[in-house]
Parts: structure tokens; C-alpha cells; sequence
């Protein structure tokens, strides 16, 4: 499903978080929102999310007005930060959380939910843990748990927000790799939000750089390094190595994809 | 701790023995010594005398109303409690902190100025007094005065239990429900509710026993009429006032009994809070 951020702005007391912001994002795509602490970018997840709301501008989805729509209504899987699973369940409710909360009449049976748990579970490599509660985990499994619990209710859109912030560096990179491989596996829609030009420049198709509100270029991950369109963007990626030359396999966006 | 302290904080054992030992003989002088003398005193002519002293209509009557006092004023507190905690802990909006103040009015104010404001408030020559006596509606000397001070002495306990838990635990795990389609009562009862269900219940174990307890507040609103207006707490005081020591001491024992069983329960809530924040399968 294809992202349209329309013209958005948001403030809170104090302070703009966004200006003026406009994105599109094709149907497929992964996206990375890179910029320092404080630049808007958990903002415009959150805006996308429904989880907050913008002052003025659209987001569409697929060309359908969202503002009015509630988060739940949106078929949004969103990851934190910090996780957020549900601390008194165990693995196997959370992910099947998104599945028993529907409506009885759109409730899959218990079948069902069982079969479409157990699948995520091996996707996330956690097959042997269904039963374990999140503190019982470790941080990359917690994450990973909270993809696949995401995952479930069959999501329209991924948002990623920090996905591994809280990780070391290690763990960080291996599911880095990992969540570029299940995107191409999976081609849902997606938007990450990182600090780190360097995840950003290995995971995503387009880097959209931000700063103060305000985006300051949009291009692909060898573009921004090897053209960066404002000083901003050259000082904060100028301790970066240039990114290898996308391998071929990756599809490359259309172009009036980025715009 | 045990056995692993450095020896920088390490006392000497006899140290360790005196401390103990002031910490005993104070408990054993100020919490042992009058619960075993208030059963003594309640047997003293016997278990029947006891027994007839329990059984007493008017202390039935009281018990009766003290029950009906607590049954009212926990849940009431237990919906108003979830409700200002949550708003005070999720939510961000002005008089905030005066919230926050006034859930801590009741223990800043002695209770008997509590139950004298309802009677300025209620009472024959209070602001709705005529308008009460007109349509014969009784508020004080009556039950529902005992329920509204019983309500306003127990109105924090729920809430102050619950704000720090909620506040520590955040809003992800709303949001992250809320991104899965669940709608808001959902939410509630399958993420919110049971993440603080222990605090939950500690703070109405508390709210109970205060309940059940008080004295001041009730005493000036209830008007003491035997068998009509009389919660525990004051049946013991009048019987007291008679010179029926015996009687006083029988029915000041279900008082006792009754805050032994929040004490267990309470140990009890606490144990199992701390178990399931190590391991949660424990208290699944």
C-alpha cells in the first residue's frame, strides 16, 4: 500500500516538531527516517500511526484520507522502541493478541490463530519460546517478538520506530540484515525511524534525512552520501562510509517515487 | 545481603543483637501486648459472655452497618481510584497537580473535621439542610452520612497505590494495543487492568481495613443511636463508656480478627506481586 504525507505540520508547547512535511512512499517500498534526536521523525511515525495527530496536512493511504481514522482502524503494524508487549502475556498471546481482540464474526477460529501464530513464530526464529513471558527474553527476542506480533493482523503498513535503539551492537546488526530480508520476503510497506546513518544506509531502499522538523533530502541510500542536497546532510553523514552500491536483487523504486 | 555484606557496612554482632532486640521489644510492647490483651479482656467472664456479646442485636446491627459502609465505600473508591489514576498516569491535562493534591486531602485532615464538614454541609443547619428537611431526605445521623465520611477518610487509597504503578508502566503497551485493533474497553481489560491488578488489590485491602476501622469521621455524623447509626468502632466505645469492658473487648476482637485478615492478605498480595514481577509464569 502506497503512503502519501500530505503538507504536515504538528506542534507541541514550546516547539515545532513538523513543518511542512510532504513524502510519498510507493507501494512496497522501505523507508528509512534518519536524522538526530529531536528532528521530528518518532513525530511523523506517530502521525502515520494514528497514534498522534497532526495540526494540519493529510496522510493517505493508498489515496484514502486518514486523518479521521482511528489508529485501530488503520492496519498499522507499528514496533517500539521499547517493545511495548504485553508484560502479563506470554509470547504466544502476544502475537495472537491482534487476532482474539477482532469482532467474533471477523475472529479467525482457534485453528486459525494457532496456525497463523506458529508461522510467525518460525519467521521470527522463535519457534521454542511460544510459552515464555517478555521478561524471560532477551532484548533481540523481545524485538522480534514484537514483529511478529505486528505482523499478525496482516498490516497494510510497517512502522518501525527505533527498532534497535535499545539493542548492542551486535544483535543490532544481525537483525538489521534480518529485517532486510523479511522485507523482501514480504514487500509490506515500511517506515523506519533511526539516529543511525549507518542502519539507515544498509536497510532502506530511500533515506529521507530530517532536521529540525524540516526534511532535507530524500534519495537513495548512495545518493545522499555521494550528492548531498544541503550542508546539514553532508555534515551528518560525513563520518559514514559511502554505502555499497545496492546489489541488484533489490528492486529498484520507481522513480517519482521520491518527490 | 545475608552473609555477602562488605565489611564496610558490616556491624559487630552484638550490634546486630541489640538492634534486634529494641525492634522485638517495641513490637512485642506497642502491637503484641494489646492484641492479646484485647482477647483477654473479651474472655475474661468466660466464652459465653463472649459469645453473648457478639451476638447481641445491637452488635449485629453494627456490624451489619459496618459491613454495608465498607461494601459501599471500597467499590466506590475502586471506580473513582481507577479513574483519577488513570487520567493522573496516561494523560496529560491542567490541574493536574491539584489533583493530585486534593486525592491527598483526606490523610492530611484529621477525620474528625472531615465528618464535621459534612455536618456543615448536611446537617439541620448546614448549606442543604432545608432543602433536605423539606424532602425528608436524612444524611446525617443517618446511614448515608456514615457511607459519604466512610467514602471520604478511604478516598485515597485505591488511587495512591495505583498512580506510581501506572505512571512507571507508560502508555506503550495502550498504544501498541491500540495498533492492533483494540478497541478501548478491550484495552482496558485485557492489557491495563491486569498489568495492575496486585497494586490494584493492595490498595483495596487497605481501603477495606480503613474502612472498616474508622472512628473519627463516622463518629461525628453517625449520632450514635444503638442499633441504627452505630458502626463497630462505636459500639466498642459506648460499650466502653458503660464500664461493659467485657462486651468492649469481645466486639473490639472482630475489629482485631478483621485487621489480622487484611494483614495476611496483604503479605500475601505483596509476595505474589514480587513473584510475578521476577517471574511472571508464577502468578499467571
Amino acid at each position: 500500500m502506497s503512503i502519501v504525507i500530505d503538507n504536515v505540520s504538528k506542534h507541541f508547547v514550546g516547539f515545532r516538531a513538523l513543518s511542512n512535511v510532504s513524502l510519498e512512499i510507493p507501494t512496497g517500498g522501505l523507508v528509512a527516517l534518519l536524522g538526530p534526536s529531536g528532528c521530528g521523525k518518532t513525530t511523523l511515525l506517530r502521525i502515520v500511526a494514528g497514534l498522534d495527530r497532526q495540526d494540519s496536512g493529510r496522510i493517505l493511504f493508498d489515496g484514502d484520507d486518514m486523518t479521521r481514522v482511528h489508529t485501530r482502524e488503520r492496519r498499522v503494524g507499528f514496533v517500539f522502541q521499547h517493545y511495548a508487549l504485553f508484560r502479563h502475556m506470554t509470547v504466544y498471546d502476544n502475537i495472537a493478541f491482534g487476532l482474539t481482540v477482532r469482532p467474533r464474526r471477523l475472529r479467525p477460529s482457534a485453528a486459525e490463530i494457532n496456525a497463523k501464530v506458529c508461522e510467525l513464530l518460525s519467521l521470527v526464529q522463535l519457534e521454542g519460546l511460544a510459552q515464555r513471558y517478555p521478561s524471560q527474553l532477551s532484548g533481540g527476542q523481545r524485538q522480534r517478538v514484537a514483529l511478529a506480533r505486528g505482523l499478525a493482523v496482516n498490516p497494510k503498513v510497517l512502522l518501525l520506530d527505533e527498532p534497535f535503539g535499545a539493542l548492542d551492537a551486535r544483535v543490532r546488526k544481525e537483525l538489521r540484515s534480518w529485517l532486510r530480508q523479511l522485507h523482501d520476503e514480504l514487500h509490506v510497506t515500511s517506515i523506519f525511524v533511526t539516529h543511525d546513518q549507518d542502519e539507515a544506509l544498509e536497510v532502506a531502499d530511500t533515506v529521507v534525512v530530517m532536521n529540525a522538523g524540516r526534511i532535507e533530502q530524500i534519495g537513495s541510500p548512495h545518493e545522499v552520501c555521494a550528492a548531498p542536497a544541503t550542508p546539514f546532510v553532508r555534515d551528518f553523514l560525513s563520518d559514514v562510509a559511502p554505502p555499497r552500491v545496492q546489489a541488484p536483487k533489490i528492486v529498484p523504486l520507481p522513480s517519482k517515487a521520491v518527490g | 545481603m545475608r552473609g555477602a555484606a562488605p565489611p564496610a557496612v558490616a556491624e559487630t554482632a552484638s550490634v546486630r543483637r541489640t538492634l534486634i532486640a529494641i525492634a522485638l521489644a517495641f513490637v512485642a510492647v506497642s502491637l503484641v501486648l494489646p492484641l492479646v490483651l484485647v482477647l483477654s479482656q473479651g474472655l475474661a467472664d468466660g466464652a459465653a459472655a463472649y459469645w453473648a456479646a457478639l451476638r447481641e442485636p445491637d452488635a449485629i446491627a453494627a456490624l451489619k452497618l459496618t459491613l454495608l459502609a465498607a461494601a459501599i465505600a471500597v467499590p466506590a473508591n475502586l471506580v473513582f481510584g481507577l479513574s483519577a489514576a488513570w487520567a493522573i498516569a496516561k494523560f496529560e491535562f491542567k490541574g493536574k497537580q491539584l489533583l493530585l493534591t486534593l486525592i491527598d486531602l483526606p490523610f492530611a485532615v484529621s477525620p474528625v473535621i472531615s465528618g464535621l464538614i459534612y455536618v456543615l454541609l448536611f446537617g439541620l443547619q448546614g448549606w442543604f439542610g432545608p432543602w433536605l428537611a423539606e424532602h425528608d431526605l436524612k444524611i446525617i445521623f443517618a446511614v448515608p452520612g456514615i457511607v459519604l465520611a466512610t467514602i471520604f477518610v478511604t478516598f485515597p487509597f485505591v488511587a495512591r497505590e495505583l498512580i506510581p504503578v501506572m505512571q512507571e508502566q507508560g502508555t506503550d503497551e495502550e498504544e501498541a494495543a491500540a495498533t492492533l485493533g483494540a478497541g478501548g474497553w478491550q484495552t482496558f481489560f485485557r492489557v491495563s487492568l491486569p498489568n495492575v491488578k496486585w497494586a490494584l488489590l493492595y490498595g483495596v485491602v487497605l481501603c477495606n481495613a480503613r474502612a472498616m476501622g474508622e472512628f473519627g469521621a463516622v463518629s461525628v455524623v453517625s449520632g450514635h443511636i444503638r442499633g441504627l447509626t452505630n458502626t463497630l468502632p462505636l459500639h466498642v466505645e459506648i460499650l466502653y463508656n458503660e464500664y461493659n469492658a467485657v462486651a468492649a473487648f469481645a466486639v473490639a476482637s472482630l475489629l482485631m480478627g478483621l485487621a489480622l485478615v487484611t494483614l495476611v492478605l496483604k503479605t500475601w498480595i505483596e509476595s505474589r506481586a514480587q513473584r510475578a514481577a521476577i517471574a511472571p509464569e508464577a502468578a499467571a
